[in-house]
């Protein structure tokens, strides 16, 4: 039922369509305790996001700045699986309605089985997979039909040094959104963007691709969420949401999608 | 025939290619482009040879080790990396890195190091050339490695600690991984041995190969003969190997022998011995075989000796091994320590304990007596001094 369901319903779809900029929240799954991923899941729709990514945690997440090593490091010490994730998740479709895309390395996929993996996106009903260091080439050429086949959509990044041609490449190759990473930088580490990031925003907005944009790192608050979403269609908050969590827990929620989107 | 070179994909059978994230994918993509059209130029050879030459103290010697052939009934030649500037390997190619950092025109030099030596390495070819150098090192590292940090902070680099995850090599990498992200217009990063994304495995190799190709040369004249029955390194990333295999890779008559790391033993949990122990996965932008849990996670290893004290093998020596192309052996902390101490004893040379590592291979396996053996000595022992006070009580 729930994956007949799953296949007629393009949930990122309806989310990119919705009137508004689109917030969407990454948190990383098992912290800060390791029975909290379903928790927040359901106070962050309460809320009223539009879309979520559960960030499978990884040893070693290169792209990722202190706050997201961070929780990591703590999620992988509570004892987060990829297997316990996928447990965790079994019944999330009976509640959680938002399109849920999963955002890890690829070295953990690589051991669940890739195939095994994508099966268990679509058995629990995950829409959509962000892999930053799957590169597009590798992932034409050798992964591509694993993950269609399965209904899958996977989310590439675009950075200011990406070329046209390559953001064109990527946006023939997508068919949800292009994640924008704001500036040359690893998860966290912006304060505020420069006139340079907003011409980068505008630039790739006026390239007139069929995927929408949705910017990531560096939003922490109202102020960059609004910079952020000028251009684009939407954004992501990631460091700053942990941070609200190692600091207020879950109760901590509410006031900080409301401060972002008043 | 097989071929054990990387493809153009940076690709050795299964092992390598570069899972990079996006943001690492336009400074790779230029080195990946531009790597080989400067490398063969005629005056990057010039300049890079020259600089081996007079700056760095090569061709190193080989040398005929005559009683310690006598000992393991073999004819047993000793590759003198030890002799190199800064007392490594290492400098091979630090200093074929920041020529090409130069001709890419970049302007800032970062680099990971765990023991020091290729933090040291680096360092001196930065005041070489007169560009800033920035140094990842773990926490733990740092500790344990002081004069080596007083060393690079004396050739005027900044040591920067990382502090995340197990605070070791790995973790140093990642920090200067991140640096890169951070920095994608000015800064050229020179790792250190043949792992990382592509074309770092194949271009450190290309550097390091100049080992084999005076290997080949200095055989000729003492044997009449270009190529030996083996050619032995340790491996811990596998530089020093990649450059003592390189012109003998594709002659299948040359055996190549590989020892890693077992530190306390292949199963007491602490060992660095990773083709007995890894499964294939993506450790720093390589597919090659790690040390992980069954979940993915990288786990930590460890060695008495901080240059092999890394949890992956560079995709080169993954493709070695499991074609078979590679004869491995794993080496504990005790046996490399005796090993060490031989070599002092019978030759007057003290190694590196990573390159002891190598030498224990000898009570391993046995060699024929016309069997033509040529060890990669590649550091010297100084650095260990202290390691060696400890374990033998001196």
């Amino acid at each position: 039922m729930q994956i007949k369901e799953n296949k007629k319903t393009d949930r990122i779809g309806v989310a990119l369509k919705k009137e508004g900029p689109l917030l969407s929240i990454y948190f990383t799954a098992g912290y800060p305790h390791l029975e909290d991923t379903l928790p927040v899941l359901r106070e962050l729709q309460k809320n009223g996001v539009d879309m979520i990514e559960i960030g499978l945690p990884f040893s070693d997440p290169l792209a990722d700045g202190p706050t997201i090593q961070e929780s990591s490091m703590a999620a992988l010490k509570n004892g987060m699986t990829t297997h316990r994730l996928f447990d965790q998740l079994r019944d999330v479709r009976s509640e959680i309605h938002l399109p849920l895309i999963l955002m890890g390395y690829f070295n953990p996929v690589l051991q669940f089985g890739v195939e095994a993996f994508c099966e268990k996106c679509r058995e629990v009903g995950i829409d959509g997979l962000i892999l930053p260091d799957l590169p597009l080439e590798i992932y034409q050429k050798q992964y591509r039909a694993i993950f269609e086949k399965y209904g899958l959509k996977m989310v590439f990044l675009i950075t200011p040094q990406t070329s046209e041609a390559r953001i064109r490449t990527i946006d023939r190759t997508s068919d949800a959104f292009i994640y924008m990473v704001s500036t040359a930088s690893t998860t966290g580490a912006q304060q505020g963007f420069d006139p340079a990031a907003e011409d980068y925003f505008k630039r790739v907005s006026e390239m007139n691709l069929k995927n929408p944009q949705i910017v990531g790192f560096g939003i922490s608050n109202a102020q960059t969420f609004g910079q952020a979403t000028k251009h684009a269609k939407g954004a992501i908050i990631g460091s700053a949401f942990i941070k609200t969590l190692t600091a207020h827990g879950l109760s901590g929620i509410s006031s900080f999608i409301k401060s972002v989107r008043p | 025939m097989e071929n054990y070179h990387a493809d153009s994909d940076g690709f050795y059978g299964e092992f390598g290619g570069a899972f990079i994230p996006e943001m690492l994918y336009p400074n790779v993509d230029e080195l990946k482009s531009r790597y080989v059209e400067i490398m063969e130029s005629p005056e990057f050879q010039k300049e890079f040879h020259q600089l081996l030459r007079e700056y760095v103290g090569r061709p190193t010697p080989l040398y005929f080790a005559r009683r310690l052939s006598e000992k393991y009934g073999a004819r047993i030649y000793l590759k003198r990396e030890d002799l190199c500037h800064t007392g490594a390997h290492k400098v091979n190619n630090t200093i074929g890195q920041i020529l090409m950092a130069r001709k890419l025109g970049k302007k800032r030099i970062i680099a990971e190091t765990g023991a020091g030596q290729h933090g040291v390495a680096t360092a001196t070819v930065c005041a070489l050339m007169g560009l800033p150098c920035i140094v990842y090192m773990g926490e733990v590292d740092i500790a344990r490695q002081a004069p080596n940090v007083a060393r690079m902070k004396l050739l005027g680099a900044e040591v920067r600690p990382a502090r995340s995850g197990s605070r070791t090599l790995k973790d140093a990498t990642n920090e200067a991984i991140r640096d890169w992200i951070n920095n994608p217009e000015d800064t050229h990063y020179i790792i250190g041995s043949v792992v990382g994304p592509h074309p770092y495995p194949d271009m450190v190799a290309r550097f390091q190969a100049v080992i084999s190709e005076e290997i080949q040369k200095q055989l000729l004249e003492k044997e009449g003969r270009d190529a030996p029955d083996y050619v032995i390194a340790c491996v811990g990333g596998g530089s020093n190997a990649a450059g003592a295999y390189y012109h003998y890779l594709d002659r299948p008559e040359v055996g190549i022998i590989a020892v890693e790391a077992a530190g306390k033993g292949i199963s007491t949990g602490e060992s660095a011995a990773t083709s007995a122990l890894g499964t294939v996965g993506i450790i720093h932008g390589s597919k090659t075989l790690l040390m992980q849990t069954t979940d993915g996670q990288i786990t930590e290893p460890y060695s008495i000796s901080a240059g092999l004290d890394y949890p992956g093998i560079g995709p080169m020596h993954a493709h070695l091994f499991t074609s078979g192309r590679g004869e491995f052996h794993s080496v504990t902390d005790q046996q490399a320590m005796e090993a060490g101490k031989e070599l002092a004893a019978l030759e007057g040379i003290i190694p590196a304990i990573e390159t002891a590592h190598a030498f224990a291979v000898l009570k391993q396996r046995t060699f024929n007596p016309e069997d033509i053996l040529v060890f990669n000595l590649s550091g010297r022992g100084d650095k260990d001094l202290q390691t060696y006070i400890e374990h033998f009580n001196l």
